[in-house]
């Protein structure tokens, strides 16, 4: 009985010397990378546009094809007329170097159905990294609080606590003009999207809106807010192509629509219960109001009324963003036409307008099925942020929660693939900007980070802080690239110019400085 | 005075009087006519340390009372007596008092070059051998007596391991080894309790120093990271110096105030 029983054991262990031993994984590995077996290992491809269509039929793709291969064989594939740098994906991860590095063996062994190679196009110009500071403005009495870039990048506009705003010209990077007009300091400034006209709002309720050719007030400032300004938002260039009309939100719970040929108030929107502290004029003319009563309001802009409330943070909100945000801000100006030498703009209010449509509708159609309409994020002093589809529903898309302290900004990239979050943890998030997952965080400051700038081309990012630090992150490789110290305090505002040449940022020092590369 | 908590224990699983509360509002109902007899029938130097007393109590109170006063009438909040402009973000926030930036690096490389420590306590009442070190008798008739042991407070490092027995001249007893201190910034008047990095120098001996004793007067490197600084040129500012301001050994915490 036992001997019978060891025997059969035997049997059991031993192998029997025609069955193939069966390969562990480091041995298939090594072998690979033997490259002996690099020309017999391919695999079936197919590509894949981002609303999920494919192009073309599945073809074999050896296993060890790098990027640059695989955009050529993409180039050929899709039949552009225009070449399109892409970034390919498989199941959400990216290819950087080579196919297998990213991909792995279990998916290769795979060969039932063709693997899917995602490909997302990305921006044609590439902007370079600003790593130096060219020079450092003086001139404020005060801390500077908000900087803004006009649409082409031509123009700089500052507004600082001693109630001024300035002017910079740029090329020369000295002072252009000095705006006073505020009896309070500047909280906010808004680029009219033709860059015509520059709308800044103060803490005592003012609004005064400035000509950036001559540094004068344009006529008489709006009044009317009881308490101070917090936010200017302007209506699109492709739904207004003389830039008529205006909204600013305030403390005092109201957000104004102002008409600026008439220098009257237009329409009043109250309805929330508490401090508004953002308002976003959206692309389909809807107004989104964030309110410290923990509510985002949306508002037809035709006529102000109440269309829905999007509920579900427990704490303030601070900041919005829209996904068109930088489409609708750069107006009829596109980044990749982008100039050393700026021209005039010669082109009436209309075709200007039209030009800003057909970008509009592009930026809008980026993402296939998960794009299609605007996204909003909303950032709160509960540490998390909700992304809704207010155009559609009051339900939130996604929550996303990662950040222990309050979010102080959150911003969409221009090709609205990623947010970025700058929260008082120190820390900057990368989310991604359809299905609101988490993607990266970047570390690298001591103190909290106050305000978030993307590059035109959505391949960096700088972040200002309160430890006095810029940083410039590449969103690649979710790292740092720079580090820019030089201001002696906390840095308020950072900008990065739409046509990516220059960064520019202000704070508690009352000096600006901009940086090139 | 209870040594222990066995009067709470008791309340706990037995519960109070059922009076009590009743007791204990006409006690207190009484205790300002108490007052008022002890203010009028003491006399002499009983009398004058009971009036500085309550004379700092009646302060204390009317601070109080003009705090709460200031809540009901008006909420202004503090940034609008701030010199400084404070962008939209930072606004309905409290943000702490800010003292101004402080140049940490260049100014302790100054001072270091000077070689002269501008300290808070320029000059201590030195300690002396009989003072910080307790002679301990050892040997099998207690006759040797090579061995100290010091009384006074000592900051031994992070990977600190004892000589062995045999060998060890000075014994650093564990009860009066400290890692952290009470730091007090002088320009901020905030408080932090930040971990020692190091005993730099100490006043009355270079042995002591070695030995990482603490007295007062002693100048310690303490970890900053907390506070969050940073230099102009972008570096994180770790480490600083302060000095002990209090006799460590008698309180049983190390005081000290930052050097900037």
């Amino acid at each position: 009985g036992i001997h019978s029983l060891q025997s059969h054991m035997s049997l059991l262990t031993s192998r029997p010397a025609t069955m193939p031993k069966r390969k562990l994984p480091n041995e298939k590995l090594e072998e690979i990378k033997d490259g002996s077996n690099l020309e017999e290992k391919r695999i079936q491809c197919v590509f894949k546009s981002e609303s999920g269509e494919t192009e073309g039929s599945p073809f074999e793709l050896p296993v060890d094809i790098s990027r640059e291969k695989l955009q050529l064989v993409c180039d050929a594939v899709i039949k552009n007329d225009e070449k399109v740098p892409y970034a390919f994906f498989v199941n959400g991860v990216e290819i950087r170097e080579t196919l297998i590095k990213s991909v792995g063996e279990d998916v290769l062994s795979n060969t039932e159905s063709a693997l899917e190679i995602v490909y997302q196009p990305q921006a044609v110009f590439k902007v370079r990294a600003v790593t130096r500071c060219t020079s450092t403005l003086e001139g404020h009495a005060d801390a500077v609080l908000y900087l803004v870039f006009s649409p082409d990048g031509r123009y700089l506009a500052s507004g600082s606590g001693d109630t001024t705003v300035r002017f910079w010209d740029i090329n020369t990077e000295t002072p252009a003009f000095r705006c006073k007009g505020h009896q309070h300091w500047v909280l906010c400034l808004a680029w009219s999207p033709d860059g015509r006209k520059l709308a800044s709002g103060c803490k005592g309720g003012k609004v005064c809106l400035w000509n950036p050719r001559t540094g004068k007030q344009i006529s008489r400032p709006l009044t009317g807010h009881t308490d101070y300004v917090s936010t200017l938002a302007w209506k699109p260039l492709h739904l207004d192509p003389e830039n008529r009309y205006l909204a600013s939100s305030s403390k005092d719970r109201t957000v104004r629509i102002w008409d600026v040929v008439t220098f009257q108030t237009h329409i009043i929107i109250s309805g929330h219960s508490s401090h508004i502290s953002y308002v976003k004029w959206g692309g389909t003319d809807l107004l989104y109001t964030a309110s410290h009563d923990r509510t985002i309001k949306v508002w037809r802009a035709s006529d102000g009324v109440f269309c829905r409330n999007l509920e579900g943070h427990g704490h303030w909100v601070n900041t919005l963003a829209l996904s068109t945000d930088y489409v609708m801000r750069t107006g009829a100006f596109d980044p990749a036409d982008a100039k050393i030498v700026h021209e005039d703009v010669t082109e009436s209010g209309e075709e200007l307008s039209l030009k800003a449509k057909v970008r509009y509708e592009e930026v809008v159609a980026i993402g296939g099925a998960q794009g299609g309409t605007e996204r909003l994020v909303s950032g709160s002093d509960d540490a998390t942020m909700y992304l809704w589809k207010p155009a559609e529903s009051k339900k939130p898309v996604a929550r996303m929660t990662g950040h222990q302290k309050p979010v102080n900004e959150v911003k969409f990239s221009p090709d609205t693939r990623l947010i970025a979050s700058a929260s008082f943890d120190k820390f900057v998030k990368l989310w991604d900007g359809f299905t609101g997952n988490f993607v990266a965080t970047l570390r690298g400051h001591v103190n909290m980070v106050y305000q978030v700038s993307w590059s035109a081309d959505s391949r960096l990012l700088v972040s200002g802080s309160k430890d006095s630090t810029l940083k410039v992150w590449k969103v690649q490789d979710k790292s740092l690239m720079l580090d820019l110290p030089g201001h002696s305090d906390e840095v308020f505002a950072v900008d990065w110019s739409p046509d990516g040449q220059r960064v520019a940022s202000g704070g508690k020092d009352k000096v600006l400085k901009i940086w090139r590369s | 005075m209870p040594q222990n908590e066995y009067i709470e224990l008791h309340t706990k699983r037995h519960g109070r009087r059922l009076d009590y509360e009743e007791r204990k509002r006409k006690k207190e109902g009484r205790k300002p006519h108490e007052m008022a007899e002890k203010a009028k029938k003491l006399r002499g130097i009983r009398a004058k340390l009971y009036n500085k007393k309550r004379h700092s109590e009646k302060i204390q109170m009317k601070k109080t009372i003009k705090m709460h006063e200031e809540r009901k009438t008006k909420q202004k909040s503090a940034d609008n007596d701030s010199k400084y402009g404070n962008p939209s973000y930072l606004l309905e926030r409290e943000t702490q008092i800010r003292a101004k930036i402080l140049s940490n690096t260049i100014k302790q490389k100054r001072k270091e070059k000077a070689g002269k420590w501008d300290v808070p306590i320029p000059k201590v009442r030195g300690v002396s051998d009989a003072e910080v070190f307790k002679v301990v008798k050892t040997g099998k008739t207690k006759r040797k007596a090579w061995k100290r042991m010091v009384t006074k407070v000592t900051y031994v490092g992070d990977g600190f391991t004892r000589k062995p027995v045999k060998y060890e001249r000075f014994i650093r007893p564990m009860a009066l080894r400290f890692k952290k201190a009470n730091v007090t910034h002088p320009e901020l008047k905030a408080s932090f309790f930040l971990p020692i990095l190091g005993v730099k120098k100490n006043p009355s001996s270079a042995m002591y120093t070695s030995l990482g004793v603490i007295t007062k007067g002693t100048v310690i490197e303490v970890n900053i990271s907390e506070l969050g600084l940073v230099t102009n040129a972008g570096k994180v500012v770790w480490g600083k110096y302060a000095q002990v301001t209090n006799n460590p050994e008698n309180d049983g915490c190390i005081n000290a105030v930052l050097l900037v």
